[in-house]
């Protein structure tokens, strides 16, 4: 009897191993370029626009490929990038995704699910497109991982001249104690906000344009490197700068997206925002998809104190999986990607800057004009952007959040500086 | 006996064929994935790259010294408390009121259990709004309300407060689940014949010992069942917070952990550890539940 049970048992159990094994089989897809599956989180106003104009260049160009739109709604794309590491894992991976340039990718490096590109530049003549010291920072162990479509800036002050002058200030602060002294002014002459904050990750945001304005460029990018001193006094000095700056923001600032918080400043309710670039096209673009707000009169931007002269960049740009499906349809895509009129097309739609060196100017306006005239500026100095994915890997990125997030609550900049010694420590990157 | 034997099995062989899928079903994607979990726990690995080993559950230790687990652990426990026992009060205090007899009561009754069919993350994002800490001159939601209605003392800094701030995440849960256990208290106090209060009160007991000493010792069972499905909805409670707070620390517990170790941080083994906890201290509630209910159909 007992033997009859165990051959029922296995012959049901082997039934179902059948069923949920199929589909198993990994074909090498060698060039097939009949497609291509493009993975990206670009699904909101302007950056969906965006790709589309993409999409149809590419088509015109790649007449017998068919593009597949894979994209994940999500901000900043903490959806997609769960979707995306489960399909990696299985082994399943599109033809090619998104990515922060940078340090981000060093998880799916390691993981050895995405080839170096070094051949793909070589062929298409990318290293003199793009800027060298780009190239240098997302070069890791000497090979480059993914091809840059645009180019954000981190360290932009938004600002509203109104309440700056009801504040007697002359202008945008040009250091880190300039902007103290601000803050202060705003809060004492004034009954608005000195400074609108968001949610933890926005404070994340700050710490790093406070570490660039305070350090330097130099040092802030050592900060990334092995082996790096994240419990020198200069780093104290900008610790207690953020703490500083910290006080003069909301009480409701964990309520409030970045949205939310850039807002405040255009509305009139508060003096200043440090924010990304992308604020500028929720700013000025019509609604109901932006603020329909207008530079100069309503706000205006000026670099992130104490960091004129640098570009904190942070980059979205394309892979190539180990074991793309369709590497042939992929490589095609990488090339639209890389290519001057793909970049010129997709760029201002999203309200960002070409990461390459020849786009044509008189496409961008306003902000993004002066974004990118700095980005091509002789003698500009480029820093990665932790918060965005360029100096940091997704396990350092996360471990400074924590301790942002307990600093938020304690205020001790002891603590904090010890769990970011910490943080490097731990970060085997 | 030969020929017992075939017609035995001819009695348990079609039911076993019928429940064989859900068994092996079961088997595979719950229990299976379970103990793969738990292998995961103890395998050391830290990144996706690092192949599994066996750590000796040093990983159930380390995590202590993590210094998101521990406010994790006491938000998970503040906000267990507050949620908990504030729906099965008030709960229990509205079944109370209807059982009392009041007009309109299957009106009122949906109106309670209304917010259930709501999903956290949809009530979330209101209560986000609603539960906002500025102050007068730039209030929303509830503080505003207070504010125009001369309350303004009542204004506060809601789930913001560094201490106290997850019992008010529990407000949101609580009018969320309240309905639902008036509903189970309804059934409850429906049950209690009306014999026995009417021997009761000829016995000469006052309305209020019929309820001291007759109705609530009967309702023991539906305390019991509540307690344990609120406990294990509190205990893993993801959505809510997410939609109001997202990752935040200020709100962080075990489940966003689990979430942020395994899709954020690339920490496969810290993430499978946090779910193993959750899933121990859910079992902590519901085996002790299951014990009883089957010795209680034993005793039937």
């Amino acid at each position: 009897m007992r033997g009859r049970w165990k051959a029922i048992a296995a012959v049901v159990l082997s039934g179902v191993l059948t069923v949920s094994g199929c589909g198993g089989s990994d074909d090498e897809g060698g060039g097939d370029a009949s497609q291509v599956e493009v993975f990206s989180w670009w699904t909101g106003p302007g950056e969906a626009d965006g790709l589309e104009a993409m999409k149809a260049d590419f088509e015109k160009k790649n007449p017998g490929i068919k593009f597949v739109n894979a994209a994940i709604a999500g901000g900043s794309g903490t959806q997609a990038q769960a979707v995306l590491a489960s399909r990696l894992q299985n082994r399943k991976p599109p033809d090619s995704f998104q990515g922060h340039a940078g340090a981000e990718l060093l998880d799916y490096i390691k993981a050895g699910q995405i080839e170096p590109l070094d051949d793909f530049y070589n062929e298409n003549n990318l290293r003199q497109a793009y800027p060298e010291q780009l190239l240098q920072q997302i070069t890791y162990q000497g090979k480059i991982y993914s091809v840059p479509v645009n180019i954000h800036r981190s360290n932009v002050l938004w600002y509203n001249p109104g309440i700056l002058k009801e504040a007697g200030l002359s202008g945008p602060p040009k250091t880190v104690a300039e902007f103290i002294d601000a803050l202060k002014a705003v809060k004492e002459k004034t009954d608005k906000v000195p400074l609108s904050l968001g949610a933890q990750w926005t404070a994340d945001h700050l710490l790093e344009n406070v570490l660039l304005g305070d350090l330097g460029t130099d040092a802030y990018n050592a900060l990334w490197k092995p082996g790096a001193d994240w419990s020198s006094p200069a780093v104290t000095k900008a610790l207690t700068d953020f703490a500083e700056i910290l006080k003069y923001t909301t009480v409701e600032a964990a309520s409030t997206d970045w949205q939310g918080a850039a807002k405040a400043v255009v509305d009139g309710k508060a003096a200043f925002n440090i924010m990304g670039d992308w604020a500028y096209g929720y700013f000025v673009n019509p609604a109901p998809n932006g603020l329909g707000k207008k530079l100069d009169t309503d706000f205006k931007y000026a670099p992130a104190p104490g960091t004129d002269g640098t570009y904190m960049w942070l980059s979205d740009s394309f892979t190539l999986p180990r074991g793309a499906p369709h590497r042939g349809g992929a490589i095609a895509w990488l090339k639209e990607v890389a290519s001057k009129e793909g970049q010129d097309l997709f760029n201002p739609k999203k309200g960002s800057i070409p990461a390459r060196k020849d786009a044509d100017r008189s496409l961008y306006k306003g902000y993004l004009e002066y974004a990118i005239n700095e980005w091509n500026k002789p003698g500009i100095k480029l820093a990665g952007s932790f918060w965005h994915g360029v100096t940091a890997n997704k396990k350092w990125h996360t471990d400074i959040d924590t301790a942002v997030g307990l600093f938020l609550q304690d205020r001790n900049v002891g603590k904090l500086q010890a769990a970011l010694v910490e943080a490097a420590k731990n970060s085997s990157q | 006996m030969a020929t017992l034997r075939p017609r035995r099995s001819k009695k348990w062989l079609p039911g076993l064929l019928l429940v064989s899928p859900s068994i092996i079903a079961i088997g595979v994607f719950v229990y299976g994935l379970i103990f793969w979990n738990m292998r995961v726990a103890v395998s050391g690995s830290h990144d996706e790259v690092t192949p599994y080993g066996f750590d000796k559950g040093r990983n159930f230790v380390d995590l202590w010294s993590d210094p998101s687990w521990p406010p994790a652990v006491r938000h998970a426990l503040l906000f267990t408390v507050v949620f908990v026992g504030g729906a099965l009060l008030l709960g229990a205090f509205l079944a109370f009121l209807m059982e009392k007899g009041i007009k309109a009561e299957a009106g009122f009754r949906a109106v309670y259990l209304f917010p259930m069919a709501i999903s956290f993350i949809a009530s979330g994002v209101v209560w986000r709004w609603l539960m906002n800490p500025a102050p007068p001159e730039r209030a929303v939601g509830l503080n505003q309300l207070f504010d125009r209605i001369g309350l303004g003392l009542l204004a506060n800094d809601w789930w913001q407060n560094r201490t106290w701030g997850m019992a008010a995440m529990a407000v949101p849960a609580i009018w969320q689940m309240t309905g639902y256990v008036m509903a189970l208290y309804l059934a409850g106090f429906r049950g209690v014949p009306d014999d026995l209060r009417e021997a009761a009160r000829v016995d000469g007991a006052s309305e209020w010992q019929v309820y001291r000493y007759v109705v609530f010792p009967q309702l023991r069972p539906v305390t019991l069942s509540a307690l344990i499905i609120l406990g294990h909805i509190s205990l893993k409670v993801f959505d809510l917070i997410m939609a109001i707070a997202g990752k935040q620390i200020i709100t962080y517990v075990p489940a966003i952990a689990t979430y942020v170790e395994v899709f954020d941080r690339h920490d496969p083994a810290n993430g499978a550890t946090i779910a193993t906890y959750l899933l121990l201290a859910v079992a902590l509630l519901v085996i002790p539940y299951l014990v009883w209910s089957v010795r209680a159909e034993r005793d039937r």
